[in-house]
């Protein structure tokens, strides 16, 4: 039975587990329909989770600074779509794909660049010491959620959405919104090169191995410190990037969006076990798809909802779903 | 001791961690070429001590001299990239990463000497059989052997080794003691052990540790060759294994 379960896929079944238990109390087409705004707030949750996980991973630290390239990379993105309004908003596709595109490339940029200076100037003075981390982590994030407010003022902003991703398409009687499919597509494509680095690189083998072990790769002669910059660096510019693509899905966007979000993203690394982006998409996954359903099941248990799963999740498996060191 | 200078020496070392002074001044002058043992019960400090030559944890005073360069003060990787392998206690194997792959870290460039490969195989064969299994599939025995082959799948000056035979069966030590005299043809190695019929039957030179400081060094065929001073050496741990 076990194993028969393990062939077919084991833990990965989850989702699937949750889908076809919450068809039996959904009708069909607002089952679809929630199926995927639950993929694709699943895989922009992904985004800002896989990063984290690997920091974590790799070096042991704790960076409750994280939500803020979130935030950055959200009002970033708007301020760049709203700068090339009349690409938005005109009839031309291409012009539209391509203020996106700027506007979450400008997002990325920015998180791998404040990425590299956060590492360098907040975090590492602090390896090694996890209540400092938490300590420094968060005064950092109170600073940038500050300089939020300074920049862009503490009001909402609404976020301009390119027009050809601003509808939907029609299957059947199902309406899917282009937008979505279009997040889940970006975040698929990130999560694939990632697979593929990890994978297929000698820089991913080094990570997968100081993720395990981090003195043994330092005793077979690689600096792990330079790795880990180059891990936040990457972990900063993703989590700018599901910013950016949470703003445009919002569609208004507030300065506590990152922190706000910072919950299923904890939940998520949480729940797919540190180190691994394995783990990461598969938690994602399950708590975007949670989140949707249960928003339309019980509207007042959506947040709540994750919290059990996550509990029931470490219950039956303390260190999450798919961790990167086998315990 | 045997000719030619040392690969390794270190003088009047101390290491603390944290409150607890741990190395009281260990003074040690490995040879080069052969295997060359540090003997000791547990808690002596013979772990503290591959450690702190490795940088893992820092001499608070003293010299590490490896070869003419002075390392007391220099980072880990750059340790090992002077051509020191370490096979630590715990042997350190990335159990999610396959044989393969735990071997392909530790080559100079990500890839393989076909004819170093080969004489592993030869030494090891459990390797070449889960070669693309991941290591934590492999029994205690054979992570050992893959830590060993990780540390030889380049030429090293100098290898230092934590107990390898801890928790092994007789047959698999006995293979060990086949594989270390080969790799002592072309490395110095530096062998930490409790068990002294293995230390025994491979080492050229002992030094015996005991509370963070060396209490003997000489030949090891004289410590052997001497019964009184084992008994007042080493302690009822080590008669234990013979
Ligand atoms: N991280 C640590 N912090 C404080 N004391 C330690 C630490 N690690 C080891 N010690 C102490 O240092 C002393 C030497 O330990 P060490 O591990 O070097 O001994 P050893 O000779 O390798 O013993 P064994 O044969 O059991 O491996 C012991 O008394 C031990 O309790
Ligand atoms: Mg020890």
């Amino acid at each position: 039975m076990k194993t028969t379960l393990a062939r077919l896929g084991g833990v990965y079944l989850l989702p699937v587990a949750i889908g076809i238990f919450t068809l039996f109390l959904i009708p069909t087409s607002t089952w679809l329909t929630l199926t995927i705004a639950g993929l694709a707030m699943g895989m922009m949750i992904f985004l800002m989770a896989s990063g984290l996980s690997l920091i974590f991973g790799l070096m042991d630290v704790l960076n409750f600074g994280h939500s803020a390239f979130v935030s950055f990379g959200a009002f970033i993105a708007a301020s760049v779509l709203a700068a090339l309004s009349s690409w938005v908003s005109g009839g031309s596709a291409a012009l539209n794909i391509a203020a996106l595109l700027l506007a979450v490339a400008a997002a990325t940029t920015f998180g791998a660049a404040a990425g590299w200076f956060f590492e360098r100037v907040v975090v590492k003075p602090v390896y090694k010491d996890h209540l400092r981390q938490i300590l420094v982590t968060m005064g950092a994030l109170i600073v940038a959620e500050q300089l939020i407010l300074a920049i862009w003022g503490g009001v909402p902003i609404a976020v301009p959405r390119p027009a050809v991703l601003e509808g939907s398409i029609l299957i059947g009687n199902v309406a899917i919104e282009t937008y979505r499919v279009f997040a889940f597509l970006l975040g698929l494509a990130v999560y694939v090169a990632m697979y593929l680095v990890l994978r297929r690189t000698r820089i991913g083998l080094l990570i997968r191995a100081g993720v395990e072990n981090r003195e043994m790769v330092e005793a077979l002669g690689f600096r792990i410190d330079r790795l880990f910059i180059g891990v936040f660096m990457a972990g900063s510019a993703l989590a700018a990037m599901g910013g950016a693509m949470w703003a445009g899905y919002q569609a208004l966007i507030t300065p506590t969006l990152g922190a706000e979000m910072m919950i299923l993203v904890f939940i998520v690394v949480i729940i797919g076990g540190l180190g691994s982006i394995e783990g990461s998409l598969l938690g994602a996954i399950m708590v975007g798809l949670t989140a949707n359903y249960v928003a339309f099941l019980m509207p007042k248990m959506a947040l709540a909802s994750n919290m059990i799963l996550m509990m029931a999740i470490l219950l039956w498996r303390p260190y999450g779903l798919k961790p990167a060191v086998q315990k | 001791m045997s000719a030619g200078g040392s690969a390794l020496r270190l003088d009047d070392v101390h290491t603390d961690l944290g409150q607890h002074r741990i190395l009281h001044g260990v003074s040690l002058d490995v040879p080069e070429g052969g295997v060359h043992v540090l003997l000791g019960r547990n808690g002596a400090g013979k772990t503290t001590t591959l450690r702190t030559i490795m940088g893992l944890w820092r001499a608070r005073s003293g010299a590490i001299v490896f070869r003419h360069h002075d390392i007391t003060a220099m980072a880990t990787p750059d340790i090992a990239r002077l051509g020191i392998a370490y096979v630590p206690e715990n042997m350190g194997i990335f159990g999610g990463l396959t044989v393969e792959e735990n071997m392909r870290l530790a080559s100079n460039d990500g890839s393989f000497d076909k004819g170093r490969l080969d004489r592993i195989f030869a030494l090891f064969p459990a390797m070449q059989k889960f070669w693309d299994k991941p290591a934590h599939a492999l029994s205690g025995g054979q992570k050992q052997m893959l830590a060993i082959s990780r540390a030889i799948i380049e030429r090293r000056d100098l290898i230092l080794i934590d107990e390898p035979t801890k928790g092994l069966a007789p047959s698999i030590i006995r293979a060990m003691i086949d594989a270390f005299r080969e790799i002592a043809k072309e490395t110095t190695i530096l062998l930490v052990e409790q068990n002294f019929l293995f230390a025994r039957s491979l080492g050229a030179t002992v030094a015996v540790i005991d509370d963070g400081r060396i209490v003997h060094t000489g030949p090891m065929a004289e410590l052997a060759a001497d019964e009184a001073l084992q008994t007042r050496l080493l302690s009822l741990s080590l008669e234990a294994h013979q």
